[in-house]
């Protein structure tokens, strides 16, 4: 697996927790309309994402990311900063 | 654009209509609305009796939601001033802070605020919301990092918004998840911390003595906001950082007149040598009217009275442990284990109950706060109870028993 489809991987498996309705994940799946997150969800996931990969997601940075594919690409620069 | 395309017969084109956003909840309003219930957010008080009852659709209401913690609206000395400005000085200054809007009263107001909390500044905003969006926005710049507690008040994240500083979140009262959060970002980038000593949606306070410590490890400044503490924590009533003892290490208070000074107006205070400077630079403060010269004197007369109140503060926390105790026993879920604020937040599990509980309340004669999501924490629907120095030890019975009759009919508890 490339570098990128790892973090794919393990940001899949942290979404599971949160995935109540079981809703199919792909690159395009957004976090809002498809898996309906509410802010607080957020909150908990954003923090899980940031533990796992130690990194910071700001919140400007999270007004941004819609996708998932978005935010496997937020965690690569990041993770690449770090 | 040329003529032509000016004067073709197309139809105009038909843009969403911006409210559209807004549909889900209105028609979630409506069907709750049609249930015969009041509207939780549509209480109009009819006449005002003192700090804790008024006259509710022509019924005598106990008032057990008003942040009027220390009971200071009618306390005489304090309208005396009001009107006494309000005939030397005029109804308001129209006016800046900066331009024609500072009179003495505003001055006396922010001497008054210097005695009580013991610092070298004072600067008086016109809201706590504004104090709040004028400090955070301010103080923290492009490339520096807001850190806040994912439960702050919505004056703190809009504040963070108005400024162009990265915004970093926390767990909730998470020591650890701060710590770490600090320690993730650049060394070298300016950083500020933003607490709250009381959490106004389940009452409860922070471990301030470790957060700070943990704030100061990484280098970063702390501005924390009393606006639930003022009035009742600690000796002088400065707030819960003062009764936990870490005066000398918040950089910034911040505070409100709208709560335990039971007027309107915001504030922050702080020792920093080069304060002053924000009343040039801080938007929020700079370009809205001061306050109107009878509330700076009422908040000046209400702020030095509290500085001798400790019959007041002791009565406070009594009404507060006794209600704590009396839901806990009639089987509520509480926002706390033990009473830690003058907040007591009853923790209901839907919507329909928590409507039914606060409708059924105000029926026997009971006002309390309904909050809901997103404002609460965790997706819960609260009745927010925040009591008041002026409480009489009947009125506290009378409370417990009509939350004891409204729960069952209701059928929130046994």
């Amino acid at each position: 697996m490339t570098d990128r489809a790892e973090t794919f991987a393990k940001v899949e498996e942290l979404i599971a927790p949160f995935n109540k309705k079981g809703i199919a994940l792909s690159e395009t799946t957004r976090f809002a309309q498809d898996l309906e997150w509410d802010s607080l969800t957020v909150m908990d996931f954003v923090a899980a994402i940031e533990d796992e990969f130690d990194i910071i997601i700001t919140m400007n940075m999270q007004a941004e990311i819609e996708t998932i594919g978005q935010l496997v690409d937020a965690v690569e620069t990041l993770k690449a900063k770090a | 654009m040329s003529e032509t395309a000016l004067q073709s017969a197309d139809a105009p084109v038909q843009a969403p209509d911006l409210f559209s956003k807004f549909d889900g909840l209105i028609a979630e309003r409506e069907a709750l609305l049609s249930t015969g219930v009041r509207d939780p957010f549509a209480i109009v008080m009819d006449k005002v009796l003192s700090p804790t009852e008024a006259i509710i659709q022509g019924k005598p209401t106990i008032l057990l939601g008003t942040y009027n913690y220390m009971g200071m609206t009618f306390d005489p000395d304090v309208i005396a001033a009001g009107k006494k400005a309000l005939d030397e000085f005029g109804s308001g200054t129209t006016g800046s802070r900066v331009l024609n809007g500072t009179y003495q009263t505003h001055k006396e107001c922010e001497d008054a605020l210097k005695e009580f909390y013991g610092t070298e500044h004072a600067m008086v905003f016109s809201t706590g919301y504004q104090a709040n969006l004028g400090m955070i926005s301010t103080l923290a710049g492009k490339g520096d990092y807001i850190i806040l507690d994912a439960d702050s008040h919505a004056s703190i994240y809009d504040g963070c918004w108005l400024g162009n500083a990265e915004i970093v979140r926390f767990r909730h009262n998470s020591v650890e998840d701060l710590d770490k959060r600090l320690g993730r970002l650049p060394k070298e980038a300016g950083k500020l911390v933003v607490l709250e000593g009381v959490y106004s949606m389940l009452g409860d306070i922070a471990p301030l003595p470790e957060m700070v410590a943990v704030a100061k490890k990484h280098g970063a400044m702390i501005l924390c906001d009393e606006a639930h503490g003022m009035g009742f924590f600690g000796e002088h009533g400065r707030g819960v950082y003062e009764q936990m003892g870490v005066e000398k290490d918040i950089d910034f208070v911040v505070g409100t007149f709208s709560k335990s000074v039971g007027t309107v107006g915001g504030f922050c205070v702080s020792n920093h040598p080069k304060f002053d400077v924000l009343r040039l630079v801080c938007r929020p403060y700079v370009f809205t009217a001061s306050l109107p010269p009878s509330v700076v004197a009422t908040a000046a007369t209400s702020i030095r009275k509290l500085m001798h109140a400790q019959d007041k503060r002791e009565h406070l926390w009594k009404n507060s442990r006794r209600l704590h105790k009396g839901l806990r026993d009639l089987g509520f879920t509480l926002g706390t284990e033990e009473a830690q604020s003058a907040i007591i937040a009853v923790i209901l599990p839907d919507q329909e109950q928590a409507v039914g509980m606060w409708a059924t309340l105000l029926e026997l004669g009971l006002y309390v706060n309904m909050a809901r999501p997103p404002a609460t924490p965790a997706g819960t629907f609260l009745l927010r109870c925040s009591l008041c120095a002026e409480h009489r030890d009947e009125q506290v019975g009378q409370i417990i028993e009509m939350f004891a009759k409204a729960g069952r009919t209701v059928g929130c508890i046994a």
